[in-house]
């Protein structure tokens, strides 16, 4: 059988104060086909009220690279929520 | 153009930092020029001390920045061998949380390599530091700005 359509996911990573106040350093999230990053971006504020509103002032990148926020996501995807950066 | 590859590392154990220099001298650089990121003693304006910083890093996604800046500079500069390694974990006070070397034949590429690379590293890369504090307390470092999201 085929998957069934409209059903996506996401692999979700989150990192430093997002980390510590989730709970969680991995999640999967599932969305309609053709979501974009804004709409995984709020999904994970649902599944992790904790961070919601942290979420506006991170940064996301999809696939190990920075990206807008009407990006079109695709199954599989990796999803990482980066809060402002401190290294040095 | 070095063939040698770039020393880029995430590392969880002590940067051996004259190793890591003598790795990136050259018959043909003449200049070696190192910044050396280590962990300041402060404190808060509650007076609270500061004992150790611990870092995470997003380590695919950081090295893979690192290989990028890496070779930005070396489109800009003459660049013979370069290192760029970041502490993860426990770093104690003083201790050195980032190391960057840069190899050219002259002084001044050396220098405006090795700026370029420690500026666009902190800007960047997808590495966080937490503060110990000596009265058991923790806290992330999140500043104000936004990283580059283009």
């Amino acid at each position: 059988m085929r998957s069934l359509t409209g059903n996506m996911t996401i692999h979700l990573k989150m990192f430093a104060i997002l980390r510590e106040r989730s709970g969680a350093a991995d999640a999967e999230l599932h969305l309609p086909e053709g979501a974009d990053v804004s709409q995984a971006v709020s999904e994970a504020g649902r599944r992790f009220p904790t961070i919601a509103e942290l979420l506006p002032k991170a940064a996301v990148a999809v696939n190990l690279d920075y990206s807008r926020r009407e990006v079109i996501l695709h199954d599989g995807d990796e999803l990482a929520l980066i809060p402002p950066v401190s290294g040095g | 153009m070095s063939d040698h590859a770039d020393l880029i590392a995430l590392q969880a154990t002590p940067i051996d930092v004259g190793r890591t220099i003598a790795a990136v001298a050259e018959a043909q650089a003449g200049a070696i020029a190192t910044f050396l990121g280590t962990t300041r003693c402060d404190a808060d304006p509650g007076g609270r001390m500061l004992t150790a910083l611990d870092y995470q890093a997003y380590e695919q996604m950081a090295l893979a920045q690192m290989g990028r800046l890496a070779a930005a500079a070396r489109e800009r500069w003459p660049i013979r061998r370069l290192a760029l390694v970041h502490r993860i974990g426990k770093v104690e006070i003083g201790q050195p949380s980032v190391l960057i070397a840069v190899s050219t034949p002259h002084r001044s590429q050396a220098f405006d390599a090795c700026r370029f690379l420690i500026d666009s590293l902190k800007a960047e890369a997808t590495i966080w530091k937490k503060e110990l504090w000596a009265d058991g307390t923790q806290s992330w470092v999140h500043p104000p700005h936004h990283p580059t999201t283009t």
